[in-house]
Formats: C-alpha cells, structure tokens, sequence
C-alpha cells in the first residue's frame, strides 16, 4: 500500500557524505536513533532531523576500531566468500529475493536491524488490511440499504478500538513469524544488526553497543526499503500527528482527522477512519484527488468513496505547518495555495495523518564506500536492478531492489526485482517487466490496475504511431456481484486494436485486487487479446468482469495466433 | 441532430446516430428548435437501455463545455456512466432534474452555441417540457405539483434561520465568528439541508459545528415555522408531527418492516384473553418509598409479573411447532418500549432472580441503548414474557397481540383512583389498575392465565417480596 505518493514523491533529503574515517570518531553524547526502519542511522553525523516515532537514546562507545581496521582493506575484493548472497534487509524484497536464491543452491544470508518482515509486515500492507477487514465489515453491517435489499436485519454495529487494534497486530505478529521460520526452515542464515557495505563485496552488520561483524559474499543485495516521508513544516508527535506508522496501531479514532495526501495510503485509511465513525478531510497538493490513477476510475472512485462519505477535501494546497494538539489546542494545519504559495486557510482538526508517500532509507549504509551517491534518497539502479556508481558505471556484484530504488514502490515489485536478480546472479538474464506488475489499493470497493493508464497509453501511441482502443464492462452486468448487491463497478481495458496486446487494465469494484491479476499474468506473458478472449471462466464468477471486457475489445488481428507475442519491456 | 452525444462507453459510434424514438414527437420539436441550439439526449449506453436515470449533472446552467468534456453522469441497467458533449456551446437548460428518468432518445437538457441563446433555449425548454408529457419525468413532476405549497413552505423556514442567526459559532479558529469552523460531514448535512452554517450553533469539540449541530437547527428551522403561523392564524387546526409530510407513501424501515412481519404472523396463534383489576395501593406506597433509589415502576411491575411467573411456569412457557410446551429455564421480561419510528422490546433477563435497584439501573441502561439504537439482538429477543404499559397515557384498558415466539403477553392500563365496595359493606377509594393478559391457548389455559393472575394480584397487593 505504500507507493503513491501524491503530495511529493520526491525527498529533499540531503544524502550525507562523509569519508570512512569518519565512523572512527568516538561519540559520546547520546542520538536518536530510528528504530522504525531496518537499520540505525550511521554515526557521526548531524542536522539530519529525523521522522520517526519510536526513538531511543542510547550512547555508542568505542567499537570504531575494527571498522577503521577494515577500511585499510577497501577496495580488495575478498579471495573467498563467506556466503554465495546476502541481503541487507529482511522486508518482503529480501525475503522474496532470499527464498529464490536458497531455491538456486546458494549460500544466502539475510540482514536486518530491526524486525523481521519490513515495513510490508509490520507497519503496512498487512496490519493495514487487517483493519480494512474491519472496515468492510463496519461498512456492511452498517449500510441499512444494503443489507435490506439483502433481506437481512441486523441491530447497530459496534466495534471495540483495542479489539479492532489487537487484530492487527496479532495478524503482524504472526505473517513476521511465518517470513522469519520459511527462512529458517531453507536454512537462511538471518544476521542481526544494522547492514553497511564496507567496500566491494564486503558488509559489517551489528547491534548497537556491540562491535561489528565483517562477512563477505560473492554477490550483495539492498532491499533496506523506506520509511514514512513527512514533508518538512509538519510537526509530527505521534499522537495527534501522526503517520502510517502509528495509523497501524490504531491507538485513537479521532472524530475529525485530516488525511495530507490522497495516494494508496491516504485512500485506505479514509476508508478505515470513515467506517469506525471518523470526519476526514483530505488535503491534496495537485488539483484533483487521487492523481496517479486513471482519470476514469478515479473520477468513479470519488463518485463511491468520498462524496457519498464523511469527507471533504481541499484540492490544489500545501499544507506548510501543520502543529500537534497540546494545551487544550486542537491540531491546526496552515494551507497555501500549491500555485501562487499565498496563504489559503487554517485547519483545526482533530487529529493529522501524513501520507504524503514514503522515502528511501538509504542512509547510513556505507555507499560512499563504494563511490555510489543517492538521488533524493534512492539508489541509482539500472533496469537489471545493479547499482549504478557517481561515474555512470555499474558496481560489479551490488544490486539494489525495492522502495530503496525507487522504481516501483510496492512490497510485490521488491520480491519480484530479488528474484530477477537471484536469476541473473545464477546464470540466466533477466529482466523484470515492470509494466506487468499490479497494484492495488484495499478500499471497500477496491481499486486495482496494471499496466499504463488511458492518458499514458494515449501518450506513447501518438509518440510511436499505433493506435489505441479501450474497452469498458460493468460489475452491474455481473451476476456474482448483483448477487453481492455490489454492482457499483467498472472495469477498463486499454489496448492496441491492431496487434491485440493489453497496454493497460483498470479495476474498480468488489475484489478488483483478486481479480486483476488475470490481467497482469497475460501482460507478463505477453499473452494478447484474442487468445485470452477463449479462456474459460467458472460461472456465475466476478472474474466473468474480465471476461466480458476482453470478449468486447475488438481486435483487428487473426483470431488464435499462438506465436509468443511481446518481448518483456523493462521500465 | 441526433448525434449530439458522445459516449466513449459504446463500442461504435454508430448505434448514436439514430433517429429520434417517438416520432411525432421528435419531428415536431426539431421543427421549432432552431440550429443553434441543440438538445442533448439521453444516450443509449448498451443493447437494452430503454431508458436512463440522471445521476448528477457535472455541469451546471449557463456553464460553458468543450467538446468532448463531461455533462453528465447516466445511469443505465448496467453501469453509471459519463455522457459527453459532441458540440462546444453552452450548457442553456438541464430538462431532466438529478434522480430523474427519462427515455432513451428523450432530450435531457439544451445546449446553445453562444451565451446570447441561453435565454431562448431556456424558454424553449419550459414550453417543450410543458407540451411534451413524455420528457417530463418523475422529478420535474414533483416539483410542478410541490410548487403552490413552496412558498408558503419556504418562507417561514428563511425566518427561521434568521432567527438563529442571532447566535453566532463560537471557535478559536473562527476569528471571531469571520470564519465558520465544521465537520466535514457537518458542511455535507448544510449543503444537502440548504442550510447556512453561518446561522449554526457549534457544539462539538472546541465550538466546532458537528453533523448533530446541523440537524438541530434543521430542525429547530422546521418546527419553528409552523409556530409562527399559528400564532399569526390561531384558528388553523393544530400541526401534524413534525417530520410527517402528508399525502405521501413512505415505505417502512427495517424495523417497522419487523414489527409488520411478526403482526401477521401472530395471526397464526390461537388467542384468548383475561382480564383482572389489581388495586395498586401498596405498589404505588412502596414505589413512592424507594423511587429515590432510581427504582422505576416498569421495573417493579416486571419484577412482580417475574416472581407470579416463578409459581406458574406454564405462563412462562411456549409453542414452539404446534406439539409442545416448552418451558423456558429463565423468566426474560420483554418490555415494549416506543421509540422513533418504532416499536422495541428490551429484555430484562431473569428477572425473578435479579434484586429490584439492579433491574432498575439495567432497565435504564436497556432504554438509554435502545433510543441509540444499539441494543443487540439477545437484549431485545430473548423475551419470554411480554409487559407492555400504556398506562402513563392514562388508557385503562387495552389488548395486546402476542409476540411470536412467546406463550403471553400482559398489557398494563393506568392505576387510577376508583371507588370500590369493600366486603364489609363499606364504600372506599382505592387505586386500582387493570391487566389484560393474551395467551397462547394452545400451551396456556384459561385457568393457567387465572391462577397467574391471582398470585400477581396477591404479589402486587402486598409487594413487600418484591424487594426482598
């Protein structure tokens, strides 16, 4: 759920610099560190304000010494090595990438500072969608229209917060302990402490207070993810301004909360928020809700999950400060206009939710080590995921995959960049087909799409002359989804009338995240419209959506060609 | 000028370009319409739509649209779709009202081409909805037939809301009431009431203008008028309830639809009924002795029927499929409360075993959810036993009809002072209240309902058991 973000996705974040000798230098006087992420922030550097909610203070003494030892050796690469891969980070990307490597016979170590599972599994997608459950279900039972039509009397819904806040975090608990015993169980070594690369082919890690470990491997991989990004001029307390981070645990339900940005992440949440009782008000910078879906379905997706909800949303507007409650003063937030910068107007809410998207945590992990220097956070990567240096040149046997490059921010695409790495660092190319990755956004109904939008899709026809189509099928013509009382939907495909293939498709609707993947398997596989239009659907089933809406795309081309069709496209 | 529309919903252009549906009717309009202004259509957006209901109008009168751009949201049998506009012009006059209905082919609303025609089309557009009964649809319908009551209507609510403009929203973010501070569903509620949250007393948190804020000065609007108009005509027969707009058909709402179902089916049960006079006397002593404890007297007549139902379990008991009794374990008091739009029956469960200032507090709480409209469902349908007291209305004997599911119900008149003659010989004045049992006569006999009524009457007249 972490990927779009609408307000900034770019991160003003000076990526610090500094020479290795730098970790020599004692410290004595107690920082924060940030425990929200994978790994701590490096040492011996300031004026980094830091985002974070859970921070300790702790003192380092000196175990610089074996560092500044190891750095004389920089720069030689290691005769033998102690694993065959090791990943720094153990999120989804990591686990994903580790799970395959084990699978190809290597010798695979896992790295990470924090938990187990990454932000995916502790402090996003999976604790989120314990508490959509919850909302769906809120939803439901509270809709009296709904469930009449269904026949159905049901007596006024409550819900119980810590109960509700229990499930998630039961539901975290134990997907983290299901990841951490499936890589166990393959005999991946999982290190604990904080990664940083010491030179090529080279990684210390340890815990804080204790001296580091140097282990080597024949290839390294980066999976160390991201965190919240809060946009500078936010105050955030952790109770009343909050980010996804302390959302998840649902400590409060505020009456009146205002979500800054409309992207997955603030979407969800409204949805969440709105179905335990909560007033959202959305703070949006560009000047419609919900950028980065398509126009159409996000056009349909305010038609069903704001207007007819308790929300209200100020479009076109920075929210420049935005202050906790304290003293009996409730949280204000200062709005300026995204164009002209002039004062707007000032919020006074209950509580705010930053979801302005999500920044790479990169620093800290010793890339200066091996002359690599971030842009805006992320590491520079080239379309097989290997880390690119400052000259332009590729850093033998280092890849970096997931939020930390930037390339596509969802828990899936990490997995699937580690494993087309683990595939090229066992012998076989490959290149991962980004177009072909879906995403989903869990709303009640829920948002899902794959591929390019209409506009995009509109864009590159008119730049390498083809022409565009697009085919529209209803839920309302779905005999699963009358059956749910759940007709409000549509589903879109954009496509190329001439050859056949899928550019683009776009889900809104009961189970749009389920049912998209039909979609992005045939543009993974390159499979066209007029083969998948044979394809057999179970009836009465929502998937007959998908059904329908390639049956009425119309296709110039001969009917069944099996002739692999598309080369994977790399973004 | 069929072609007026375009949908990128359909797969060709070419199912739009037909010809006006009725004919006549068609025909006779484009003759008076001229070329510059155009009508838009209700488009067909599959193979069956045969008509289309306007969800919203993105567009407004008098605003201008680009060809290609959205009018307007129609929905069909299969989807909610955009319309857009095939000509650049004018959006003159919306015939067809949001929620209305109206033909594949009908004309919806007009488009002129320049900003000089609006008033033309408009005009048009009056007299083509007057002449033609077809395109008129449901909405423009009732507008034309609420029309001679609006003003009358409208002009006391204006007044209204005048009046509470005296008081003005108090917040720290108001800047001394220039700014008006609201829920986001507070400013939803205004919009959709037509209210003007200036006018609006914030009592959430802070002095924040919150949903229920809303609905009160909505409602404080529409009492307050019929006030004033009784003042200025005092002869005018009194207001119906607020909230009831006569000669209209409103459909029951879930609860009623329930109350509804279980009233026919009760008259599957054969039926009989007992009366008995109890004399209140010492009820109506004790209540006055420990009301002060929160002791209400639904909860000492529940209490009462609860310890007589303990020595006649068949009272308590049921028919459940027409070939026995069953005897319920516990004694549940279901008591029929009436509340907004309704009717409910809280359940004071085990009545006979519970002490009376516990089943006081528990009848309250009981009250207090279902007026929230929170009681679950073990709170209000686990009754074996039903009282329902119309009492407080002064009725002095009434008859109840027997909930499904259970074996009796007593309905409970008002205690009024009555002068009665005693055994003796005597003449006195004595409180009495009368009680008209129905029961089941398939498990409940008529000497079964007599001898509980006795003991009631014994409980009742010397209730000094039922505080233990």
């Amino acid at each position: 759920m972490h990927s779009i973000c609408s307000q900034a996705t770019a991160v003003p974040r000076s990526n610090f610099a500094f020479d290795s000798h730098a970790l020599a230098l004692p410290i004595s006087k107690p920082i924060n560190l940030r425990f929200c992420g994978l790994r701590k922030e490096a040492f011996g550097f300031s004026g980094l304000t830091h985002s974070c909610s859970s921070r300790v203070q702790f003192t380092s003494r000196g175990h610089s010494k074996r560092i500044s030892a190891s750095a004389e050796n920089n720069g030689t690469p290691p005769k033998s090595f102690d694993y065959d891969l090791i990943i720094i980070g153990a999120g989804v990307g990591g686990h994903g990438a580790a799970l395959h490597a084990v699978e190809k016979g290597l010798r695979t170590a896992i790295i990470e500072g924090d938990v187990v599972g990454g932000t995916c599994v502790n402090r996003g997608c999976v604790p989120s969608k314990a508490l959509l459950a919850v909302s769906g279900k809120m939803r439901e039972l509270q809709s009296e229209h709904h469930m009449k039509a269904l026949g159905l009397q049901v007596s006024a819904a409550g819900y119980d917060r810590q109960g509700v806040a229990d499930h998630a975090n039961n539901l975290a608990s134990k997907i983290r302990s299901n990841l951490t015993n499936s890589m166990k169980a393959l005999g991946v070594d999982i290190l604990t402490g904080f990664g940083a690369i010491v030179g090529p082919q080279k990684v210390k890690y340890g815990k804080v207070g204790f001296p580091d470990n140097i282990v080597t491997a024949k290839d390294i991989i980066i999976a160390t993810g991201s965190i919240p990004f809060v946009p500078k001029g936010i105050e955030v307390d952790g109770k009343t301004v909050i980010t996804s981070d302390h959302a998840l645990k649902l400590e409060s339900v505020p009456d009146w909360i205002a979500i800054v940005g409309s992207g997955y992440i603030g979407l969800e949440f409204s949805d969440v928020y709105t179905a335990l009782g909560s007033e959202v008000t959305f703070i949006e910078a560009l000047d419609q809700l919900m950028p980065g879906f398509d126009p159409e379905i996000g056009k349909l997706a305010q038609r069903v999950l704001i207007n007819p909800r308790k929300i209200d949303y100020h479009t076109g507007v920075f929210a420049t400060k935005i202050t906790p409650a304290k003293d009996g003063k409730p949280v204000t937030i200062e709005l300026i206009d995204a164009k002209t910068k002039e004062p707007k107007d000032t919020l006074e809410v209950d509580a705010a939710l930053i979801a302005t998207g999500r920044a790479p945590f990169t620093n800290g992990l010793g890339l200066e080590n091996i002359n690599v220097v971030t842009q805006r956070g992320f590491v520079p990567v080239d379309e097989r995921m290997r880390v690119i240096d400052a000259n332009g040149n590729l850093v033998p046997h280092l890849y970096c995959i997931g939020d930390a490059n930037g390339k596509m921010m969802l828990a899936h695409a990490a997995s699937a960049q580690g494993i087309s790495v683990v595939e090229q660092v066992t012998g076989r190319d490959h290149v991962l087909n980004h177009l072909s990755i879906p995403a989903a956004c869990f709303t009640h109904p829920e948002i899902s799409m794959v591929g390019l939008t209409e506009p995009q899709a509109r864009e590159k026809a008119e730049k390498e002359g083809f022409e565009v189509s697009v085919a529209k099928t209803s839920f309302k013509a779905n005999t699963k989804a009358l059956a749910e009382n759940e007709g409000e939907g549509l589903a879109k495909l954009i496509y190329r009338p001439d050859n056949g293939e899928i550019l683009g498709v776009h889900i809104f609707g009961l189970h749009a995240a389920d049912l998209i993947h039909e979609a992005s398997n045939a543009i993974a596989l390159g499979t066209r419209i007029q083969d998948i239009k044979f394809a057999v659907h179970a009836h009465p089933t929502l998937s007959e959506v998908l059904d329908e809406l390639f049956k009425s795309a119309k296709v110039k081309a001969a009917a069944p060609s099996h002739v692999p069709v598309s080369e994977p496209v790399a973004v | 000028m069929a072609n007026v529309l375009q949908t990128s919903f359909l797969p060709s252009i070419s199912s739009l370009r037909r010809t006006p549906i009725s004919g006549s009717k068609g025909k006779s309009q484009s003759l008076q319409v001229k070329a510059k202004i155009r009508e838009i259509f209700m488009p067909a957006l599959s193979s069956t739509m045969t008509e289309g209901k306007i969800v919203s109008w993105m567009k407004s009168e008098g605003d201008k649209l680009s060809k290609g751009e959205s009018v307007v949201v129609v929905e069909s049998d299969k989807a909610d779709m955009d319309v857009e506009s095939f000509h650049e012009g004018f959006l003159a006059a919306i015939m067809v009202e949001e929620g209305g209905v109206a033909p594949v082919g009908s004309a919806i609303a007009l488009l002129a081409e320049t900003e000089d025609e609006i008033a033309e089309a408009k005009a048009k557009s009056q007299s083509s909805s007057s002449t033609s009964p077809k395109a008129v649809e449901e909405q423009p319908k009732q507008i034309e037939e609420a029309a001679p009551d609006v003003p009358a209507a409208a002009a006391p609510t204006v007044s209204a809301s005048k009046t509470v403009a005296l008081w003005s929203a108090v917040h720290p973010a108001s800047e001394g009431g220039k700014r008006i501070v609201a829920s986001p569903y507070a400013k939803k509620l205004a919009k959709e009431l037509k209210l003007d949250l200036g006018t609006v007393v914030g009592t959430g948190p802070m002095g924040r203008i919150v949903a229920k804020d809303v609905e009160a000065a909505a409602a404080a609007g529409t009492t307050a008028a019929p006030a004033g108009t009784v003042a200025v005509s005092p002869s005018k027969p009194a207001p119906v309830a607020p909230g009831i707009e006569l000669g209209t058909v409103v459909p029951f709402t879930t609860m009623q639809g329930a109350v509804s179902r279980n009233m026919v089916e009760s008259l599957s049960v054969p039926t009989f009924r007992v009366g008995y006079t109890i004399t209140t006397n010492e009820l109506d002593a004790l209540y006055k002795k420990i009301k002060s404890k929160g002791v209400t007297m639904t909860a000492l007549l529940a209490k009462a029927t609860a310890l007589a139902l303990a020595q006649h379990p068949v009272v308590n008991s049921c028919c459940r499929d027409g070939n026995s009794f069953t005897y319920n374990s516990s004694i549940n008091i279901a008591v029929a409360v009436a509340i907004d739009g309704g009717l409910i029956t809280p359940v004071l469960q085990d009545a006979d075993k519970v002490d009376i200032y516990t089943l006081s507090r528990k009848w309250k709480e009981l009250v207090d959810k279902a007026r929230a409209k929170q009681l679950q469902p073990h709170e209000y349908n686990t009754g074996t036993f039903t009282l329902s007291n119309l009492g407080m209305f002064g009725v002095d004997r009434f008859d109840a009809i027997l909930p499904p599911g259970t074996g009796a119900i007593m309905a409970v008149g008002a205690s009024q002072p009555t002068v009665v003659a005693s055994k003796d010989g005597r003449i006195g004045m004595k409180n009495q209240m009368q009680v008209n049992v129905t029961a089941d006569h398939r498990v409940i006999y008529g000497a079964d309902l007599a001898a509980f009524l006795q003991t009631l009457a014994k409980i009742v007249e010397d209730p000094k058991d039922l505080t233990f």
